[in-house]
């Protein structure tokens, strides 16, 4: 088809449409748009936002360069791959229905690649070296194309050298060709991250080397006097002996935390609060991509209350929350409805409580709220050793939904360190450090599709898959192995299948299946809820379904880029 | 707010029964054949197989004493993958003559063989002011149950065995404020008075090191040392051995650096 350049597309779309994408792009008309695109605009006229706002380009062909691009994050500025200059890279706004071409030209000294996450695509146009393509080498160009057959809030990475986690990331918006299904005025994309001036190799040999490097909230002796005032001295020592005696920290939350990272909400420093006009009364779209290499954050507007109506870029029946947390590659959209003339902070912490990111929705620039202190840091417990517990949750009795393990558990060896023994079901928990905060948190059990599975057929086999992990030796992968050393996983074309997934480690890993959506078991029936990243709660066993219905190699693997990079990895095969 | 009407959600929902797996005659519920991938420039997606070069300097400190202060060093390095490495160990004291005591060097093999543990297999040189001996090695290396880093190590040539057993462990009394007890306790078949070896328990080297990690990679120390020798050898006029330089047993107030890369 032909390039439809930016005044074509704009004039396509609906009044109403035109002013939710011209509310992004209000702060950015000084910045980026041209002026022929301003004076189209017949949005309430906001004042100019501050620096910071991701340039965003509509159409449906693109020339994307990837280079080395100054970023100043920090006080010294860094050299980061960027796509046309920008970190995070623009937000590319599509339509459903187009087919988009995409022209990636590579300017940097090393091979490079793009990855559309969450995009149903063919195979060949996945960006992922290897298995999709041959990467793009330095100097050439490599043209995506395909068509788009989703609509929502998406994003895009490489998928080579650690370059995600040195800032290649950014959003992906693809507007429903028959029109949104919920209104609202105006929408904003938030894009988190954790930013290092700390080279991703470096990371990695660190953690090799000694894998609480970057965890300095461990329980000392210092900390025991006061544990042991709050809860007694033998039930400290007991814990504490238990954790010991297994060679495992209950401290063990993130891998890598805010002693080296910062924590970015579009590409900007809490200091430098990103912000998000809008007016009083507005219903304003909050599109939350998680694009950290390591980091889940837990995210809160305090005072306003959040209408979650997707996850994935699939729309979900409206859940109104106070907080969520979302998952390394995750995206979730909400509707908030700020109804005073005042400022709201956008407080997404980490979910180890070492840092955040903020921002502000504010009727002016300028302005700013409170910032909430942080929760105390998670301690892991039993539960998330795949002991079960028994700890009340929400009135149920935990050990009433243990599932017993198979006998095809996976051995302990130099890759694996435990077996969750009772692995439980956790989709209703809202995770580690969220229980009973007074807050409404959002879980997996609370997400219910808007339509039936497009595939109604019951899965005709199960694929049961350990994760599991060696802290101490900083290995990953499943069932005890890692990439290198492992099998690919073939699926038949056309079939459907369920994926059950235990976690026998005691952190979360967020599992992103490429190409092909997974439909989580969370009880929903016909209106499971179609995600492309799942997160395994630790301890905890889930399934979904997978319709394996586009053939070729697909990436399979924890979206934590360390644990995938260290064997946390499959090949996933469609034929 | 307004919200449109929603379906109920299962809020609080725990428990799900999934419905049973349905193998119809078109699919089969077996697992396909696995495949031969052949990689795009047989170019693997991950490189989770690299190599890692690591080097700790866990000792490298001054032990004092009145008219004779020592050197002590203590170190290992290691390079290889997840499952097999080359290993190297290195220790030594030097006295304030230049005299070099309990100089062993080894260079080994090392294979993972469980989560926490390494076999190391090769060979320890006693290379230092004393007579030159040389070992085969033999030995595991790991961690421990309730975090303890310990190695055991047998070695042998033809005038007998000897064995060395090493543990240490951090105690955490800040995240940054580490207290260290370690020992080394050596054995030996037969005496060897030139090296002032003895036969049995010969000797240990001992010490309570604390450390403050001002960086990971840069902690220095102080502590309290003890060296002792034991046995015949250490009561044998022709020792050579310089360890006990006041005695066979040496208390000493030391400080140091612990640093790795």
């Amino acid at each position: 088809m032909m390039p439809s350049p930016f005044p074509t597309l704009a004039g396509r779309l609906s009044r109403r449409r035109f002013i939710t994408g011209a509310g992004a792009l209000a702060g950015l008309s000084a910045l980026h748009a041209p002026a022929r695109f301003a004076s189209a605009m017949d949005a309430p006229v906001l004042p100019p936002l501050p620096a910071g706002h991701i340039p965003q380009q509509s159409a449906s062909t693109f020339l994307l360069n990837i280079g080395h691009t100054p970023v100043h994050v920090l006080s010294k500025p860094q050299m980061a791959p960027t796509v046309n200059g920008s970190m995070p890279a623009p937000t590319l706004r599509w339509r459903e229905g187009d087919e988009v071409s995409l022209h990636v030209h590579n300017t940097m000294d090393e091979e490079t690649s793009i990855h559309w996450h969450g995009l149903r695509c063919p195979a060949n146009m996945d960006g992922v070296p290897g298995l999709s393509f041959g990467g793009i080498a330095p100097g050439q160009t490599f043209t995506y194309r395909f068509m788009l057959k989703q609509s929502g809030t998406y994003w895009y990475h490489s998928h080579s050298n650690m370059q995600e986690a040195k800032g290649l990331y950014g959003a992906i918006v693809i507007d429903p060709k028959d029109g949104e299904s919920r209104h609202y005025d105006r929408d904003y994309v938030i894009v988190l991250s954790d930013w290092s001036d700390v080279e991703p190799s470096d990371i990695i040999k660190n953690l090799k080397f000694q894998s609480d490097y970057y965890t300095f909230r461990q329980r000392t002796a210092a900390s025991f006097f006061p544990d042991a005032r709050r809860d007694g001295v033998l039930p400290v020592l007991k814990n504490r002996m238990q954790w010991a005696g297994m060679n495992m920290s209950a401290t063990d939350i993130s891998d890598v935390s805010g002693i080296i990272y910062t924590y970015l909400m579009n590409g900007q420093t809490p200091h430098a609060n990103w912000t998000g006009l809008f007016a009083p009364g507005e219903r304003i779209r909050l599109r939350f991509i998680n694009a950290s290499a390591m980091t889940f954050y837990d995210i809160r507007i305090p005072g306003l209350p959040m209408t979650i109506i997707q996850s994935d870029g699939n729309d979900v029946e409206p859940v109104q929350v106070d907080e969520f947390r979302i998952g390394v590659a995750e995206t979730y959209d909400c509707i908030v409805v700020p109804q005073a003339t005042q400022a709201y902070t956008i407080f997404a912490q980490s979910e180890d409580r070492t840092g955040y990111a903020r921002g502000t929705l504010a009727p002016r620039a300028g302005m700013s709220a409170a910032i909430p202190p942080m929760d105390p840091r998670p301690v892991r417990t039993m539960l998330d050793m795949g002991m079960g517990s028994d700890m009340k949750m929400g009135g149920m009795d935990m050990k009433a939904m243990a599932h017993q393990p198979k006998a095809d558990t996976p051995p302990l060896n130099v890759e694996n360190q435990n077996v969750a023994a009772m692995p439980v079901n956790r989709l209703a928990d809202p995770g580690d450090g969220l229980r009973n905060n007074g807050r409404r948190v959002l879980s997996y059990a609370d997400l219910r599709a808007t339509r039936p599975a497009s595939d109604p057929r019951p899965p005709s086999r199960e694929i049961t898959l350990h994760l599991t992990g060696n802290m101490e030796r900083y290995i990953w992968g499943f069932d005890g192995r890692k990439f290198s050393e492992a099998e690919p996983i073939p699926l038949r074309l056309g079939e459907r299948v369920r994926f059950v997934l235990i976690n026998d480690t005691m952190m979360e890993h967020p599992i992103h299946l490429h190409g092909l959506w997974s439909e989580l078991e969370n009880g929903q029936g016909a209106y499971n809820p179609v995600k492309h990243t799942i997160i395994v709660q630790p301890g905890s066993r889930l399934s979904y379904l997978v319709s394996a219905d586009t053939p070729g190699l697909w990436a399979y693997h924890c979206h934590l880029l360390y644990h995938m990079d260290l064997g946390m990895f499959r090949t996933v095969v469609v034929s | 707010m307004a919200m449109p009407p929603s379906a109920p959600v299962a809020a609080g929902k725990t428990h799900v029964s999934l419905p049973p797996l349905s193998p119809s005659t078109r699919w089969p519920a077996t697992p396909p054949p696995v495949p031969k991938v052949r990689y795009i420039h047989n170019m693997p997606p991950v490189m989770d197989h690299n190599t890692y070069f690591h080097i700790l300097m866990e000792q490298l400190e001054g032990r004092y004493a009145a008219g004779d202060s020592l050197f002590r060093y203590s170190g290992q390095a290691w390079f290889g993958t997840d499952h097999d490495k080359l290993w190297i160990k290195s220790e030594g004291t030097v006295d304030g003559h230049r005299t070099m005591s309990d100089g062993d060097h080894e260079l080994l093999y090392d294979h993972a063989i469980s989560t926490y543990f390494d076999l190391q297999a090769g060979t320890r040189l006693d290379l230092d002011s004393g007579p030159v001996r040389a070992w085969g090695a033999v030995g595991v290396q790991g961690l421990a149950l309730y975090f303890f880093d310990v190695s055991a190590t047998a070695y042998f040539n033809a005038d007998g065995v000897a064995g060395k057993l090493e543990g240490s462990y951090d105690l955490l009394i800040t995240n940054r404020l580490i207290l260290q007890p370690q020992a080394e306790l050596n054995f030996y078949s037969r005496t060897d008075p030139a090296r002032g070896d003895s036969q049995g328990f010969s000797s240990i080297d001992t010490g309570l090191r604390l450390r403050y990690e001002f960086k990971r990679k840069l902690a220095p120390y102080i502590a309290v040392t003890y060296a002792g020798n034991y046995g015949a050898a250490a009561r044998s006029p022709s020792a050579t051995r310089t360890t006990p330089a006041n005695g066979p047993e040496d208390v000493r107030f030391t400080f140091g650096l612990r640093t790795w890369y």
